[in-house]
Formats: structure tokens, sequence, C-alpha cells
């Protein structure tokens, strides 16, 4: 009866435990007369052993445009994304590699970003997210943090931005959006109260492909503010930054 | 008459037309047309490119503790969390929070006795910066170890917390990396953050100046 419990229970830890025998590394075969490993996964970083055509490699992991493989014999190194892409996989196909191109940036789909500038003398950092419909349009939700000599705040917008030429290097787009704007006076300051107000605005930027999944942005942007007082406020937004797609 | 021979001679030179294709048809143009049909037919299938999974570890997570001398209130402790994303070899963005900690007593506060901050002596901040492995290579320790380094710098903005007000601020600095395993870093690293302050009574910019040690795991 004991030994049917112990062989229960090895059954299902068996069931359970991760199958550490077991590998599912990806696995590739050298084709070209050899492939490089390097001690660390960047520039610099020295080449200590090779491996033969012919031979098979599993890889591990990767970092950035390194792969970490391990080779029959037990040797750990990291390999270069140019000596990778020219392996194959155990059925003799070249091995497949993502590595964004100018064209994965014109098919985007979502992208995130960060941007600093000024608005209207206060200084603001931002950050957004944004989903790409088609090449030309997607919708983006932005959060911005304001700090400024007399008072600090946030906002938060959604948008619309329309891209009309996605192709180019440097490409042109158009925003419209709304959200909310909230203002606090500076603590140092006669208390005055804080305030949460609409907000629309209209923007006009640049989008620059820098490399991989890298682009720069700069936009200017006019906001309205709905405010309950007897005007409505005009504000002035510049702001430059760096956003990466996947 | 005339169109009667039209057609006759039309009607021959159909006849021959026709038999001219006809016999064209019967026989074959090349002596090996059966061997023109494919003995074999290939089957081309048009296999999906698949990207193998490979497990990418861009992503940096770290916890880390140090100590910061806030301009004018003395050495604090101050601990945090830092997301890096390695966009290349060279290149990280990174997001820094530290959690809010009390700030020492200045100078003045001590000497005549007051209070210049009331309840509100906590500092912390965020920031979103932009770095650049400036120096990789590896460190020997002993014989037969040897682990990758890296002396990286940072610089970027963001926004501190402190004496009730959210201060923008600027943050520069340097940092050295040793990867103890493949996943798993230690770090060493010196922040300047810069922002204008006016705590004191009048609006000057302040350096404060931070050393922390962090533990880093690549995911």
């Amino acid at each position: 009866m004991r030994q049917l419990i112990l062989i229960a229970a090895l059954v299902f830890v068996g069931e359970f435990t991760p199958a550490y025998g077991k590998t599912d590394h990806y696995e590739a075969v050298v084709a070209e007369p050899f492939l490089e490993l390097h001690t660390g996964p960047g520039r610099g970083f020295p080449v200590f052993h090779v491996v033969d055509r012919g031979e098979q490699i599993d890889v591990v992991k990767r970092r950035t445009d390194w792969f970490q493989v391990r080779t029959s014999k037990g040797v750990l190194g990291w390999v270069k994304l140019e000596q990778m892409a020219d392996t194959l996989d155990t059925a003799g196909k070249p091995t497949a590699l993502d590595d964004p191109t100018a064209d994965d940036y014109v098919g985007r789909r979502w992208e995130l970003g960060l941007q600093l500038g000024d608005l209207d003398g206060a200084s603001v950092i931002s950050l957004y997210g944004g989903y790409h419909f088609t090449r030309n349009l997607s919708t983006e939700l932005r959060v911005g943090d304001i700090s400024g000599d007399f008072s600090s705040g946030w906002m938060a917008t959604a948008d619309i931005v329309h891209q009309p030429f996605p192709e180019w290097r440097v490409s042109p787009y158009a925003a419209l959006g709304t959200g909310v704007i909230h203002i606090e006076p500076s603590a140092t300051l006669v208390q005055t109260e804080d305030r949460t107000d609409q907000v629309g605005h209209v923007g006009l930027g640049l989008r620059m492909y820098v490399s991989r999944r890298f682009m720069f942005r700069g936009e200017y942007n006019s906001y309205l503010t709905f405010t309950s007082r007897d005007d409505n406020e005009e504000l002035d937004e510049w702001k430059a930054g760096f956003a990466f797609f996947f | 008459m005339e169109s009667g021979l039209r057609v006759l001679l039309l009607t021959g030179l159909a006849a021959a037309a026709t038999g001219c294709s006809l016999f064209g048809r019967d026989d074959p143009p090349m002596e090996d047309a059966g061997a023109s049909a494919p003995v074999i037919s290939p089957e081309v299938e048009r296999r999906p490119i698949k990207t193998p999974k490979i497990d990418t570890e861009d992503f940096e997570i770290t916890a880390y503790y140090g100590l910061i001398s806030v301009e004018d209130f003395g050495s604090n402790s101050i601990y945090g969390v830092r997301a890096a994303y390695h966009v290349t070899e060279s290149l990280f963005l990174e997001g820094t929070y530290a959690f809010p900690s009390e700030v020492d007593r200045s100078s003045v506060e001590v000497l005549s006795n007051i209070n210049l901050l009331g309840s509100d002596r906590d500092y912390s901040y965020y920031d979103l910066a932009v770095g650049w492995n400036l120096l990789p290579g590896e460190v020997f320790i002993g014989r037969n170890h040897a682990f990758n380094s890296a002396l990286y710098v940072v610089g970027g903005a963001g926004n501190t917390s402190f004496a009730g007000d959210e201060l923008f601020t600027l943050t520069f600095g340097a940092g050295y990396r040793v990867l103890a395993t493949d996943a798993i870093a230690l770090h060493f690293d010196v922040r300047d953050h810069l922002f204008d302050n006016d705590v004191t009574g009048e609006d000057k910019t302040t350096h404060n100046i931070e050393f922390n040690l962090g533990l880093s795991w690549f995911f």
C-alpha cells in the first residue's frame, strides 16, 4: 500500500515538475565554415571558441543582438546576430531571426515613447502608448507630468494621429485629441485652489526612424483648456523624445 | 462567278488550314512529349517562416539602496526600483522610482530650532533616462573567475517630490555593472539630481548627489 502511494506520489510530482533533462531550446546547425563564440554579449568581448560546420548548437537565450549558445561539448558562449542568421535549423532551413527593419517600422502596431518639453514655461515629461489601426492612422494615450515654478500637475489625453506618408524616414503627422488637465499651485504660494479642466488640442509633429525599434519624435501641440472661469486658456507645448515600436 | 471562285479558293484555303492544324495537332511537336509531363509532381508547400521561440532577456529590473545628499538637508538613506530595457548592446532606457524617505534637519533648522518643512519631510523621485554602455569589459576575480561588466553613463529627466512640491529634475550619472551570472547583476551607481527649489527662501538650483548599490535581474 505504501509503495502504491509512493508510486502515485512520484507520478503526480512527475506531472508537475519541469522536465529538466528535456531541452526546449532552439537547436541550430552551423552552416558556415565556423561559428565564433564570444565571452560576452557585446562589442569587444573576445572570441574564445569556434564551432565547426555541421555541428549542432543549442540556443539558450538572446540579449539584444547576441545569442547565448551551448555547443555539444557543453561550451557556453555568445554569438552575434549576423553569424546566427547564417546557421540552419535541424530541418536544414535558414534560422529565421527577429531582426526589426524599416519595413517592420512601417507596418508596426504598437508604439511606446517618452518625451520631454515645455508647456507654456513649465517643464513637461510625457509618456505615451500608441496603437496603429492602419499605416496612416493610429490612436494614442498620453500622460504628462507638468512641473513649473508656480504650479504643477498632470495631463492625460487620448488622441487620433494621422501620418500621411508613413514610409518616409522623416515623416510628418497631425494629431487631434482631448483629455483632462489638473493644475495645483505651488505649495510656497498663497493658497489657491487646485483645478481640473477639460482640454482639447491639435498638434503637428515629425517622426524619424533611427534604427531597429527606435524612432525619434518631436512635436508641437496647441491646447485649449475649457475652464469654468470667464476665459478659456490657451497653452503651447513643444516636446521631443524617443519611442520604440513592437 | 468571281465571287464563286473566291468562295472556292477560300474553302480550299480553309480546308488546308484546318488540315494543317489537324495534322499539326496529331503529330507531336517533340519526340519526348511524354517526358515533359512530370513524372513526380513536386509538392511545393509554402511554409510560413516561423521565428523560433528564443528566450529574450532584454529587460532588467533592479532594487537598490543608497545614500542621497539632499542639499541643505543632510545625507539620507534612499531605496528604490529601476526597470531597464536594453535596446542594443550599447543603448538602454530606464525608469527609476525612489520610495519616499524622510530627510534630516538642515543646519538652519537645528541652530534656530525651527521646522522649515513642517510635517512634509519626505523625499522621493522618479526619472526616465537613456543609458549608454560606455566601457564594456570583463573583471577577473582570482585566477579562475571572469565576470562581464560595463561602465555606463545615464542622463534623463524626472520629477522630485519634496517639501510639498513637485520639482522638475534633471538626472545625470554613471554606473558600474558586474554580471554575477548571465541573469543577475550588481550595480554601483552615482547620480546627480538637479532641481530648482525655494525651500530655504531663495530660488536656487540644487545638486543632490546619490550613491547606491543595486541588485538586478535580466528577464
